[in-house]
Order: structure tokens, then sequence, then C-alpha cells
């Protein structure tokens, strides 16, 4: 076959991988098609990549399958072994690595030395900036989540100093792309200052903050995979690549919202912080204990139960144990939901993801919106390892520092239990108003070991 | 591909992005949010001609670093994905608690 031949083949391969990506994604939104749309999705990556073997003029075969053979064994064997709590860094990592392929595609064009067309240039240095930054910015949030970097680092100037960096790197980066005395220091200079710039805007956010950012460098990566891709003329890496950005763009922002946070606030200020100290708020009463077969039985005779789960059950590896008590009740006859927070968990959604793990339907499961009218005429609310998320503060103290995020009223329940380690605040550091209510019995000990003591009382009943 | 057609194709493709998106569930943000992260692996096909047309020393190595990365996003993101998604079942393709 000629050559011609051979590339109208290749680009026909990468129509058909634009489809396939674009119908995975569309059917990975919907629960009822969610599983295929990834093999969809995938058909479309093996596609693309095979036939990109065949693409004319290239060399170096051994060196290309040699690292693809490594990079996937690598990651396949990580991503298969990773437990479901730790999936977020996980994802913070291959993102990361993504947009660093994206960075060393423009160091290997803009190294060559050879006066690109400043349009090429330009796409180039602006997507190689963007790809380092996600990549050093994702490791850093990898490094948070995975509780390997553990404090906030800021200092006075620093949005000062971030800027002068991003500012000397374009400086740097407009050189090479207009071809003036492109030396390879230039080029290495420019990648420098990228990296660091990743560094020293990722380190001073929180890792409370940290889902937001790795939506954000998803979404950044996305965009570098995309001009790489006007720079390369690959229609596959445009068209996936901004998808993945304006779909990244739009995860991120509802991210945000669910917090009640702006973007801006999330990149540019220290809230989120898990060391930092905020002022607890005066809260009057005390918290009143109560014994689990207590709990068992009220829990045994009511109509109608909400669990509100949070990380702590998570982290407690509690929720086939809060699944098995839930299929108890519900053979008794009593009604049970499950009400998520959307920030429920590190992620939105990641509740939903450990709460499918367990084996628990996701029709039984609802969201803020959904099932907040619903607290009124319910019994009982089992909040397990959730702390700010129905904390009522968010609702009527303006001083406080989680005002005006949206919570779950489980304080309109009748009874609410509350299971828990010890005596302690929550992620942000605020005293929570609810277990002081006349309502709220607190249930403590280990979250699993509560979990397992309710199973036996209501067996018991 | 001429600029004007590749600028066309930019904008079509961010409406679609956010389109597909635009109504999804809570629940499925982070499944979402890795399977885009899959996506975006197709970065794999441009390190790949980045290797392939690599000559000198240093652009061979960084190629290599980039496809390595680059396969590392894609086979990494799927696997995530797919584990994430395959827990997701309705209770109707489930037996009914206590049915036996």
């Amino acid at each position: 076959m000629d050559a011609a031949a051979v590339g109208l083949l290749i680009q026909a391969s990468y129509f058909v991988t634009a489809f396939l990506f674009i119908m995975g994604l569309k059917r990975m939104s919907s629960p009822v098609t969610a599983r295929s749309g990834i093999v969809w999705a995938g058909a479309g990556m093996l596609v693309a990549t095979l036939f990109s073997f065949f693409e004319p003029g290239i060399g170096n075969y051994p060196l290309i399958i040699a690292a693809i053979v490594i990079g996937t064994a690598v990651a396949w064997i990580s991503g298969k072994r990773v437990a479901v709590t730790n999936m977020p860094q996980m994802i913070a990592l291959y993102n990361g690595m993504g947009g660093g392929a994206a960075a060393a595609i423009a160091a290997v064009e803009l190294y060559r030395g050879e006066q690109l067309p400043l349009t090429v240039g330009t796409l180039a240095v602006i997507g190689g900036i963007i790809g380092a930054v996600s990549f050093s910015g994702s490791l850093v949030a990898f490094g948070k989540l995975q509780g390997l970097i553990r404090k906030a680092w800021r200092f006075g100037g620093q949005q000062f100093v971030n800027l002068l960096i991003l500012g000397s790197a374009l400086v740097l980066g407009g050189m090479v792309a207009a071809g003036y005395n492109i030396s390879p220091g230039m080029v290495t200079g420019f990648f420098a200052l990228a990296l660091l710039l990743g560094l020293t805007m990722t380190l001073p956010i929180g890792g409370a903050d940290m889902p937001v950012v790795i939506s954000l460098y998803n979404a950044l990566t996305g965009l570098a995979v995309a001009f790489e891709g006007f720079v390369l003329g690959n229609a596959a890496m445009i068209i996936a690549g901004t998808v993945v950005g304006s779909a990244g763009t739009l995860l991120t922002q509802l991210m945000a919202r669910a917090m009640n946070r702006s973007l801006g606030n999330v990149l540019f200020s220290g809230f989120g912080d898990t060391g930092s100290t905020v002022a607890a708020g005066e809260v009057k009463g005390s918290m009143k204990p109560i014994e689990a077969s207590d709990v068992g039985v009220m829990m045994a005779f009511a109509q109608k139960v909400i669990v509100v789960p949070g990380y702590g059950m998570a982290v407690a590896q509690a929720q086939h144990k809060v699944w098995e008590l839930c299929q108890l009740l519900i053979e008794r006859g009593v009604q049970v939901r499950f009400a998520i927070h959307p920030v429920a968990g590190r992620m939105p959604g990641h509740m939903n993801v450990l709460l499918a793990e367990a084996g628990v339907p996701y029709d039984l499961i609802a969201d803020l919106d959904e099932v907040n009218g619903e607290f009124e005429t319910t019994d009982v609310a089992l909040i397990i390892g959730a702390n700010d998320v129905v904390n009522p503060v968010a609702r009527n103290d303006k001083s406080s520092p989680i005002y005006g995020m949206p919570i779950l009223n489980a304080d309109k329940a009748k009874n609410v239990i509350v299971i828990k380690r010890g005596q302690g605040a929550g992620f942000s550091g605020v005293e929570n108003a609810l277990f002081y209510l006349d309502n709220t019995r607190m249930l403590y000990g280990d979250g699993q070991a509560a979990v397992a003591q309710l199973i036996q009382a209501v067996k018991a009943v | 591909m001429t600029g004007i057609v590749a600028l066309y194709i930019f904008m079509l493709a961010a409406f679609t992005g956010y389109e597909v998106i635009a109504k999804v569930p809570v629940i499925l943000h982070t499944p979402l949010m890795s399977g885009s992260n899959f996506v975006h692996g197709i970065v794999l096909v441009g390190a790949m001609a980045a290797l392939g047309h690599a000559d000198s020393g240093l652009e061979k190595t960084i190629g290599f670093i980039g496809v390595l990365l680059a396969a590392g996003n894609a086979a990494g993101g799927y696997v995530v994905t797919e584990r994430m998604l395959e827990m997701f079942k309705s209770s109707g393709n489930r037996p009914k608690p206590g049915a036996h």
C-alpha cells in the first residue's frame, strides 16, 4: 500500500476512535449504561494505538513497544490492586502521567531546534506548560491524598511568586516559539519553570480541596493533549483532548459548587487545609451516649431509616457491615435509604462507588436534593463517619467557615444516631452542633465494630 | 489539516464535551472523571509519533518517557474506571434482599 492510502486508513481509524470516545463518555453518564461506556472508549483507544504503528516515516519500534509494555504493565497492575478508598489519588497519578506525556511531546518538538511555524510553536509551548503544570501538580495531589505530603506549604507573597514563575515561563516560551535565539538551555529552563509552577500552585492547597484540583488538572491535561494534537496534526488528539477539556471544566465547576466554593477560592485561599486551626464556635449542651442494643430496638421498629455515610465509614471498612444491617432492616419491612452528600468521601460520587462495592443497589441511594425533604418523616437517621456534611451550623451560623455549604438535614429526623470513634471535630476543624441536639445520641466506637453490634442487636429483637 | 478546520473541530468538540456531561447525576462524577482521564490517554498516539520521529539521544529519551507515561495514563485510567463502573448495579439486577 502506498503512503497516501496508509495515511487515509489512519485518519479513518482516528475517526472511529473519536466516535467511540464520545459514545463511551455519553454511556458513562448514565448508571444503566455506564459499564459498557468504558468498554466502548477502550475499544477506541485500542483502534487508534494499533493503527498508529503504521504511520509513515516512523521508526524506533523497539523503543516504542518497550515503553508501551512497561507503562501498561505497571499501571495495569497498580490499577487492579489499589483499594477503592484510594482510587482518587490513583486518578491523580494517571492524570499526571497524561500531562507529562503531553509535555514530553512538546519537548521533543522544541528540542529538535527546527524553526516551527509561529502558530505551531505557540501551541506546542502552551500545551507544554499546561501539561508540565498538570504533571507536577497532579503528583503533589497524589502525595497529599496518599498522606506522603502532610503539610500545606505557604509563605507570604505566594501568589506573587507564582505569578512571577508563570510570567518567566511565558517569556521563555514565547522566545522559543518565536524562534528567537533558540538554545536547548532555554527549552530546559522553560520546562523547569513550568514544572516548578505546578508544585508551587498545588502545595498550598489543603487536602480537602484536592478533588476539585484533580478534576481541574484532568481538564488541563485534556487541553494540553488537544494543543499537542494541533502541533502533530492529529485529529483524534484534538477531539478527545478538547472533549475532556470542556467536560472536565464543567465537572470541576459542579464539584466546586457542591462544596459551595468558587474555583478561585479553592486555588487562591487556604481553607481546606487539614492542619489549619479554625476557631470552633461555642456549642451549648452535651453529647449524650447510647448503647447499641437500644439503637437496635429503635431501628428494628422504625418505619423509615436514613443512613448518612461519610468517609469515616470507608476508612473503617464498614460499608459491607452497614449494608448487612440494612438488609436485616429491609427484611423486617423498614424503609431504608442512603443519603449521600455531594462531597461525602474524597470526591463527588466516591461514596456511591464505595457503597456500590459493598453491594448496595444504586436506587436505594439518594442525593441531597432528593432526600432532604424526607428527614422530617424519618424515625432514625444513622450518621456513620460523616461530620461536616450534617453540621447545622452551615445553615445558621454566619461566622462558621462552612456557613452556606448545603448540608443533609439529618437534624430534622425524630432520632439521630451518630456512630463516632470519639469526641472531635470534623475534617474542617469545625465543632458539630448536631452532636449536641436533644434528639441526638452518640454511639461511640470503631465504625465496623459498632455496626456489628447493631446487627446483633437487630437480630436479637 | 488547515488551521481554520482545526479551529472548527476544537469548537465543536468543546460543545460536545459540555453536552455529554451536562446531565450527569452526582453518583457518576468520580467514575466519569476517571473515564475522561482515560480518554485523554489518547496522548499515547502523539507520543508514539514523537518517539517514532526522534533522532538524537535526547529526543529518544524524552520520547520514551512520553510513551511510557501515556501508556500508563491509558492503562491505569481504563482499569480504575472499569473497576468503579463494574460495581454499579441496580436492585433489579440482583436477588432481592432476603429472597432465597
